[in-house]
């Protein structure tokens, strides 16, 4: 199908384009707020196609991507020095698995290998968001929300309740991660422009699973539950296996933006586990238009950035919140929809006619 | 004589206090065009959705091909080569006709979740021959010129045609049609019964709740009557016209 990676190829272009601005314009240190950006986007990526294309809300993507980040976080931090006469500390050693150093004031440091932490916390979230999806996505509409809700009101309370876990404070002195040979995951001005665009890319590649997903046998099946689940039930979709498996699919998703951004911004804490951060997500979603990937992507990276930058003040989590109130009334079905601007006259219309 | 595609055993259903499907019993042959019709709330459309499992029985047994599905959850009834069509027409509002043509053929591929998302290369073909198999039978509805148009913006009429397409992309054995000629004008309906025989030519038994009376002994090779859940009457079309108590119910006791 020609032009079926337009978008794609536009965003890519755009990520180059704007790198090449700020190196211009001396305001490279913008790069650290859109490389965050970036891996917010991640999540509303995984996000869209569950709310916008299956139809099923979650209000507890910030659960997942705190899993992520927090796994990634305690298991490369914990020290395993102390603990190295154990048996699987001692595996994990003599594997390689673990790896020594000395932290700020010269101590023994051992710590488990970042890819394994990464690898364990892409499983911890696909595990919990297995044993939470399956009871939790029979349910629909606002039932489905209240219960993703709840679900994230667990994960931040537990967080912020335990104390390996930093509590109030989080964790940080979280190592840096190799995602590839010479590109480093961590903060600082050295490898900006290089996490800039292993951060981007990964959202590229994100926006490419989902896109090729949604027109695929799967996508369809996933549209059809969002369309009418007992008629897709009828055409022998297993509705309950595709749901819990898409689920899954943008825990991952979140779970991995969450491990990675611990590892630039070197820790985490509990506000990343917060109701706001899923409601966020959720607005996000909701303004770029439920079902538009490309509409998503657009708002994540505009609202995240400027929110980063602290454009928004201490009115940050109220334009979230406004933005879902003005989505909701004006254009449920995202901005692009003609019908917004109908509906906009008619709400004038009727204002002055009272 | 076969043994009959389906059988239906002593089917019972109830919604608290009411009986909605009691005792059924009745076989469909292969290759016949068998009709179940009775006054409003006679328990056809619930006898239809304990058949395709969509609801529960609470007892009794359905046996498909020589299978007991009883109690199996629809989408594997499906699976089983089970397909059917809504007494209020349920297409997918958010895609096209062809794409909802294609969700019916989502039982006889195969392609999953991480296939579809990295473009695996057998799923190209399976796609490709989804999308002609779907394209094959749009017109064989004669609906071919549909395929651009969103679902929800067809005639009645249309969506009806595009239900029972998308249902033969199952490739189904049986197919269950819950009142297909309801809300269409005789024209159409006329139609409708030349389509349901030319799909019964197709080797696909059709079992079809009806409410229009002669499409209904127009087309069956048999015919089930319920009344208040219970099966009062079944035989050739030309005996149940005769049959004392199915006139009771429809006329009243005054004409029996």
């Amino acid at each position: 199908m020609p032009g079926r990676y337009t978008p794609l190829l536009i965003l890519s272009a755009l990520v180059v384009g704007l790198q090449l601005a700020t190196a211009a314009t001396g305001t490279s240190y913008y790069l650290t707020q859109l490389t965050m950006t970036a891996y917010y986007t991640l999540v509303v990526v995984g996000l869209c196609i569950l709310m916008g294309y299956a139809g099923q809300i979650s209000l507890g993507h910030a659960g997942f991507f705190a899993i992520g980040g927090y796994t990634t976080a305690f298991l490369t931090t914990f020290n395993l020095a102390p603990h190295a006469q154990q048996p699987v500390a001692a595996l994990l050693l003599r594997t390689g698995l673990a790896v020594s150093s000395r932290d700020l004031y010269g101590a023994a440091l051992t710590t488990l290998h970042p890819g394994l932490a990464f690898l364990c916390a892409l499983a911890l979230a696909a595990g919990v968001a297995v044993l939470i999806g399956i009871p939790v996505l029979r349910l629909k509409g606002h039932y489905l929300a209240m219960a993703t809700l709840g679900f994230g009101l667990i994960v931040y309370r537990v967080v912020l309740g335990t104390p390996a876990l930093g509590a109030a404070d989080g964790l940080s002195d979280v190592p840096a991660f190799v995602l590839a040979p010479g590109v480093k995951i961590t903060g600082g001005a050295a490898g900006r422009i290089a996490n800039y665009y292993a951060a981007w890319g990964l959202v590229i590649l994100g926006a490419l699973l989902v896109l090729n997903l949604m027109q695929s046998r799967a996508g369809r099946a996933l549209a059809a539950i969002h369309g009418n689940e007992s008629a897709a039930q009828a055409l022998g979709i297993n509705t309950a296996a595709f749901k819990l498996r898409l689920f899954v699919f943008s825990a991952i998703l979140a779970a991995a933006a969450g491990a990675l951004l611990t590892h630039y911004t070197g820790g985490i804490g509990p506000s990343e586990a917060g109701i706001m951060k899923s409601v966020r997500y959720v607005a996000i979603v909701a303004v770029g238009g439920m079902a538009n990937l490309w509409g998503t992507i657009g708002a994540s990276a505009l609202l995240n950035f400027l929110s980063l930058r602290g454009y928004f003040g201490i009115y940050d989590d109220a334009v979230f919140g406004g933005c879902l109130v003005g989505m909701m009334l004006f254009a449920p079905q995202g901005l692009r929809a003609r019908a917004t601007f109908d509906r906009l006259r008619a709400w004038v219309r009727g204002r002055r006619r009272t | 004589m076969t043994t009959p595609l389906l059988q239906v055993r002593q089917l019972n259903r109830r919604f608290g206090g009411l009986h909605a499907v009691k005792d059924i019993c009745f076989d469909v042959q292969r290759q016949h065009i068998k009709a179940v019709i009775g006054p409003n709330g006679a328990g056809k459309t619930t006898l239809f959705n304990l058949i395709a499992g969509a609801l529960p029985a609470d007892g009794g047994e359905v046996i498909f091909g020589g299978r007991s599905i009883s109690n199996w959850p629809a989408h594997r009834v499906a699976g089983a080569g089970l397909a059917r069509t809504f007494q209020n027409v349920k297409l997918f509002g958010n895609m096209n006709v062809l794409e909802n043509v294609m969700v019916g053929g989502h039982v006889r591929s195969h392609a999953g979740m991480l296939a579809g998302m990295f473009r695996a290369p057998h799923t190209r073909r399976e796609e490709a021959r989804i999308r002609d198999r779907a394209g094959e039978l749009l017109d064989l509805l004669d609906i071919a010129g549909l395929a651009d148009r969103p679902a929800g913006a067809l005639a009645f009429g249309q969506q009806r045609a595009v239900e029972i397409a998308r249902a033969l992309a199952l490739e189904p054995q049986l197919l269950l049609l819950d009142e297909p000629a309801a809300g269409l004008n005789r024209h159409e309906t006329g139609r409708l019964g030349d389509l349901i025989r030319k799909i019964r030519a197709l080797n696909i038994t059709i079992l079809l709740v009806e409410h229009d009376m002669s499409l209904v002994m127009d087309i069956s090779d048999e015919i089930v009557v319920l009344s208040f859940g219970e099966k009062i009457a079944e035989g050739r079309p030309a005996e149940i016209q005769r049959h004392p108590e199915v006139i009771r119910v429809y006329l009243g006791d005054d004409h029996a």
